[in-house]
Parts: structure tokens; C-alpha cells; sequence
């Protein structure tokens, strides 16, 4: 125990001692957190739409100006034909083109049905997407508008269902609700898994580990006490974090703030597992780095924060659901958004314990003291 | 006996590169056991094994009767082992790093200082210093004492001094004659031959195999040959020429003179002789005792 005390006081000089690093640590994720939910955005505006009109009717002008209107779009401009139309997206000038035919009016008035075209530049899949959609929906109320004014109201009397939705938990669809929590798991996520790698990689490349190694300590007691200063890293930066998104967006969790907290050591247990394994791997820092970026940058990407683990096919889901920040960005999302229990978690909870209890026990078992 | 190797094998890269090919050797308690070998002679596999760092393929070694593998626990407890490169932690300081390695080992600078003192007092100035500020000397005093401080009952120094400066070089061998007096026993490798002398025994490695054993009067004095040293101010020219003759049996530059022994006993006048014939004068010729270098040269070549 002695030693231990020992080890962990040694551990925290060090840490201290390395200016550059930890004010890294501490002002990067900040940094990041603050950055990232601005500019990680999906609600997409200034599309831009060329439009080339055949019909220069009262309502082709009318259907622009309802499209030009809704604030998502930005007429780049109007094209005599397909072809220049054709060219402002090549120059990039234009993401949409919309094209009425001629006769437009005329035609719709008398078969009471007509067509426009629609062409998306899909390189920005995103942006052509969501744009596509919005045109979609604008173009489908535009046309509800014809019918209550054209049709005879009640000579043609359609039943209709009209859904009526709410956002739950998040009523207004704040993007910034959904996004913090999730960048402050995936930082959470890189500090814990690689910085505990590193210092330990740190002592193999000084050949400061041979001298541990041939000393009387015990192997648990040494790696306790190198994982213990970065449990304690990761629940500082973590705070940190909840006090940014309180700070900046307003985000205040609904939940108990003792069930993220209880949440975030288990996290911190089965990532600084990951690091202890990777470390364990790893020679140089060289090493470490790249195997670590491999981990992370997966997890950065397939466990859901920008992007939805439901929406997935069947086998990514099963391949997500041993990564350890998946589990944890819903248990942050539940807690902070919807307060969900102890109770409400404990499933993704034990999923990430047992994640740890393995990497943790591989690890152990794959540190030598002896070559 | 301290220190018993018996017939310890080690090979890397699946058996095809022999580090250690059945070496047996034992150290006396209180002695300075030097290991002599160009580099890849297999010293540091050979530390690494006795420190319970390296597992042997075959063999056995024993230190103070400690198994290297049923033991390992009692040896990581007895023992001290300074790698070759400077292995304390750079960012802390001087007296952190010293009360770390006490605490390790469940003791206290206090405990032991008796041990240390001679040394410490040399460093103690700069007891704030971080370890990486110190100078090369210092560094390796620092080293010393870590591995001296819970008090270990052998000491394995994997060429302690390369790369410190002379004065500190002797300062360092005055501190081992000490430990020595008060009865730890040391294995020390060096590429210095100033310093192999003085070591109470030496074993001569090279390729993984001990090539002699045997004090360093002894080696010196088994020089099978008379030695003669050509001192001239062109040395170039004339080692060739003495590589050319056709009695020469070895030949190679020894410091600022030439260092030549030749099949057919001789003397001075007819290597003189020889030599002015090809054109050179100004040189001189005399018979020399060999050191322990020309012993070390002498048996590698064969």
C-alpha cells in the first residue's frame, strides 16, 4: 500500500511536471468541445438552386418564391435551358436544379397533373440529401395549396390522416443537445485510452521500466498505479466538459448527476484497459500511436455519435456493440436528455464492465516482467 | 560462490542467431568480475539472464543460490542492476529518483546510506537537479546509487562507464574498489582495458562464448609471443610495410606507435634493418611487455 502511494505520488509529479501536456490536455478537449457541436451541424441552409423556367407562368413564380422563401435555399439563378443550368453545377455555382417545363401552368390546370424536374449534385451527399428532401416537402405543400384553391372544396372531399409528432426529450430538436454529449464521450474516449498507452510505452522507450521490472514491486500494484492518475484525468476533464456544455449551450443534465459519474468510472476502467493493452503491444510511441488512432478512429465513427448505430446493418450493430463508447454515448444521451435511472442504464453499464473486465484481465496476463 | 552460471544457452530469432552458446562461469563473494567482448558478444543477454530479465533456453545460473527462475523473487529483492543506458526517470529529481528506488524496494535512503554516502556527498549538490539535467558522470553516480540503496548483495553493472569523462571514470572504479571492501560482489562489463584491469578476475566473451577466464596478470602473461613496438612519425606507411614482410604474424596500429610480433623469434636490429631498406630512418624499435589488450587482440584473431 506503501508503495502504491508511492507510485501514484511519482505518477502525479511527473504529470504536473509536463507543463506543455497537460495544459494540452485540458485546453485541446475544451477546445474541441466548444468548436466542434458549432460547426458539426446538420441542419443544412444556403443550398444553392439554379432554376431553369419554361414557363414563366404566375405559378412557376409563385412555386419560387415559396421555394426561395423557406430560407434553406439560395437562388443562385435562372437558366434559359437544362444545359447552362448544367454548367453552374459544374463551376459549382449551383447544388440543385429545378426545372419547369413549358406550358406548366396551362397543362395543370387542364389534366390537373404535371411534373417538374429535379437534378442534385450529390457529391456533398449530405447537403444533396437533405436538400433533395426539403424541395420534396416544399414542392408536396405547394401543392396542397393548388388543390384547396383549384379543386372545388366540396365537390372533392378526400378524407385525409394528418400525423401530428412531437420530439420527445428534446423538443426542439436542438442539435447541440445531441452532439455534446457525444464529443465529450469521444474525448473522453481518446484521453483516456491513449495517454495511459503512452506513459507506459513513455517507461519501455526511457528503459525506465527494466528498473521497475527488476525491483521487488508487484506487477498489479505497478499498474494500478498507472492507471489510478488517469481515472482521475478523465473524471477532471469530464467535469470540465459538463461545465463547458452548461456554460456555452446551456446543457444541463436531467438526470442524476451521481448515475453519470457512476457510469464514467466503469467507462474509465475498460478504456485505460484499452490503453493498458495496447501498451502492452506496443515498444515506441510510434507504435502505440497508430494502434491506438486505429481503435479510436472506429470508435469515433461507428459507435453513434454523429451518426445513428440503428441505422446500421445488422452486422455493424453486433460489431458496435462491443465497443465500450457506444454503450457509453447512450448512457450519457439517456442521462443527460431523458434522466434515466441507474436502473434505466444498468444494461449498457454491464455491457461496458464486462467490455473492461476482459481487456483488463488480457491485458495483466500479456504484461511481462520477464522477456 | 555469488554468481554460478552453468552451461546457459540463449538464442534469438527462433534458435538461428546464438546470444549465449553454453557458458558456465561462477563469481566469488567480494570480487570484481569483469566481462570483456566486442559489442553482440553476448555480455547484456547475459545481465538481462541474471537479473531475471531474460529467460535462458537451456542452463542454469544462480546468484547468492538464488535459481534465476524459481528464485526470481528473492533476486529482484538482492540484487542491483544498472543498465547500460541511463534508465532513471529524467523528470525527476536527483533525491525523488533516489527515494523512489528506496521505496520500491521497501526501505529508506536513511537505512542504507551508509552505503551510499561516498557517493551521494559527490552529487548531493544538485540533490534538486532533474536526473536528465545531469551531466554523464553524475548520471552514472546517481545510477550507482540507486542500485546500491537497498543495500544488494551483488551488483550487476552493464558498462557503467561508456560515454563518462576519465576523471569520472576513475572516480566511479574508487567507489567499486569500496563496495568491494565491504564485501558486495560486482559483475561489471567494459570496453575499457584500463579499467578491466582492475578487475580480480576477467572473462574474455566474443560471439556468445567465454573465450578465457583468468586474472589479468595472468592473461597478460599468457602473450605467446615476443611483442615489439615501432614508434616512427609515418605510421601508415610503415604498418604496411611491416604487413608486408613476410614474418610478420600480426601487425596493427597501438595508440601513437605500431605493435608487431613475427613468426621466427627476432630482434630490434633486423626489423630496423629491414625498414631503412624500404626508405624509412626515422623510426625506433624496442621490445615491449604486452598489456592486456594485446592479449584480448591476440585472442580474438585466433
Amino acid at each position: 500500500m506503501r508503495t502504491l502511494i508511492f507510485l501514484l505520488e511519482k505518477e502525479f509529479r511527473q504529470m504536473m511536471r509536463n507543463k506543455q501536456l497537460m495544459s494540452l490536455l485540458i485546453i485541446a478537449p475544451l477546445i474541441q468541445l466548444i468548436l466542434l457541436p458549432l460547426a458539426a451541424n446538420y441542419s443544412v441552409k444556403n443550398i444553392n438552386i439554379a432554376i431553369v423556367d419554361n414557363d414563366h407562368s404566375t405559378i412557376s413564380q409563385r412555386m419560387i418564391h415559396k421555394i426561395t422563401a423557406s430560407g434553406n435555399f439560395r437562388l443562385t439563378g435562372y437558366a434559359n435551358n437544362y444545359n447552362d443550368a448544367l454548367k453552374m453545377v459544374e463551376e459549382d455555382k449551383a447544388d440543385l436544379i429545378l426545372q419547369i417545363p413549358a406550358n406548366f401552368e396551362k397543362n395543370l390546370v387542364r389534366e390537373n397533373h404535371n411534373q417538374v424536374y429535379l437534378a442534385i449534385n450529390a457529391i456533398e451527399g449530405t447537403k444533396a440529401n437533405l436538400g433533395g428532401g426539403y424541395l420534396a416537402s416544399i414542392l408536396r405543400d405547394f401543392n396542397e395549396n393548388i388543390r384547396v384553391n383549384w379543386v372545388n372544396p366540396g365537390t372533392n372531399n378526400t378524407p385525409q390522416v394528418v400525423v401530428a409528432s412531437t420530439n420527445w426529450y428534446n423538443p426542439y430538436m436542438n442539435y447541440h443537445l445531441y452532439i455534446v454529449p457525444a464529443i465529450l464521450v469521444s474525448l473522453i474516449t481518446s484521453i483516456s485510452a491513449m495517454q495511459s498507452a503512452f506513459n507506459i510505452v513513455q517507461e519501455k522507450e526511457s528503459g525506465t521500466i527494466e528498473q521497475i521490472n527488476v525491483s521487488p514491486i508487484r506487477k498489479h500494484i505497478f499498474i494500478t498505479g498507472k492507471l489510478i492518475p488517469f481515472l482521475v484525468l478523465g473524471i477532471f476533464l469530464f467535469t470540465l466538459g459538463l461545465l463547458a456544455g452548461w456554460l456555452f449551450y446551456g446543457i444541463v443534465p436531467v438526470g442524476k448527476l451521481y448515475v453519470l459519474y457512476i457510469s464514467l468510472v466503469v467507462y474509465l476502467f475498460t478504456m485505460l484497459g484499452l490503453g493498458l493493452l495496447i501498451s502492452t503491444y506496443s515498444n515506441s510511441h510510434q507504435q502505440a500511436l497508430s494502434l491506438s488512432f486505429f481503435f479510436i478512429n472506429i470508435f469515433n465513427i461507428m459507435s453513434g455519435t454523429f451518426n445513428s448505430v440503428d441505422s446500421m446493418p445488422g452486422w455493424a450493430k453486433t460489431l458496435v456493440s462491443v465497443f465500450p463508447p457506444s454503450h457509453f454515448i447512450r448512457i450519457t444521451r439517456m442521462v443527460m436528455l431523458k434522466g434515466s435511472s441507474l436502473a434505466d442504464i444498468s444494461g449498457h453499464l454491464a455491457a461496458i464492465f464486462l467490455i473492461g473486465l476482459i481487456l483488463n484481465t488480457w491485458a495483466v496476463l500479456n504484461y511481462h516482467k520477464t522477456a | 560462490m555469488m554468481i554460478s552460471v552453468s552451461h546457459i544457452t540463449k538464442t534469438y530469432n527462433k534458435g538461428t542467431i546464438h546470444a549465449i552458446n553454453d557458458i558456465s562461469f561462477e563469481v566469488e563473494k567480494g570480487e570484481i568480475f569483469g566481462l570483456i567482448g566486442p559489442d553482440g558478444a553476448g555480455k547484456t543477454s547475459l545481465f538481462r539472464i541474471l537479473t531475471t530479465l531474460l529467460l535462458a533456453d537451456s542452463g542454469e545460473a544462480k546468484v547468492n543460490d538464488w535459481d534465476v527462475v524459481k528464485d526470481y523473487k528473492k533476486i529482484r529483492n538482492g540484487v542491483g542492476y544498472m543498465p547500460g543506458r541511463f534508465s532513471l526517470y529524467q523528470d525527476l529529481s536527483v533525491e525523488e529518483n533516489l527515494n523512489f528506488f528506496a521505496t520500491i524496494f521497501d526501505t529508506t535512503i536513511e537505512e542504507n546510506y551508509h552505503l551510499i554516502k561516498d557517493i551521494y556527498e559527490q552529487i548531493e549538490p544538485f540533490k534538486d537537479r532533474r536526473a536528465g539535467k545531469l551531466s554523464g558522470g553524475m548520471k552514472q553516480k546517481l545510477a550507482l546509487c540507486c542500485a546500491l540503496i537497498h543495500k544488494p548483495v551483488v551488483l550487476f553493472l552493464d558498462e557503467p562507464t561508456t560515454g563518462v569523462d576519465s576523471v569520472s571514470r576513475k572516480e566511479f572504479w574508487d567507489m567499486l574498489m569500496k563496495l568491494k571492501a565491504q564485501e558486495i560482489t560486482i559483475l561489471v562489463s567494459t570496453p575499457y582495458m584500463d579499467e578491466a584491469v582492475l578487475c580480480d578476475r576477467l572473462a574474455l566473451m566474443q560471439e556468445g562464448k567465454i573465450l578465457t577466464i583468468d586474472t589479468p596478470e595472468k592473461i597478460r602473461a599468457s602473450y605467446p609471443l615476443q611483442l615489439f613496438a615501432v614508434k616512427t612519425n609515418h605510421t601508415y606507411k610503415v604498418l604496411n610495410e611491416l604487413r608486408n614482410y613476410k614474418d610478420t604474424e600480426s601487425c596493427f596500429a597501438f595508440g601513437d606507435s605500431i605493435h608487431v610480433t613475427f613468426k621466427t623469434p627476432t630482434d630490434e636490429k633486423t626489423i630496423s634493418k629491414y625498414l631503412s631498406d624500404k626508405g624509412d630512418t626515422d623510426l625506433t624499435v624496442e621490445k615491449i611487455e604486452p598489456t592486456i589488450e594485446d592479449s584480448f587482440i591476440q585472442m580474438l584473431k585466433n
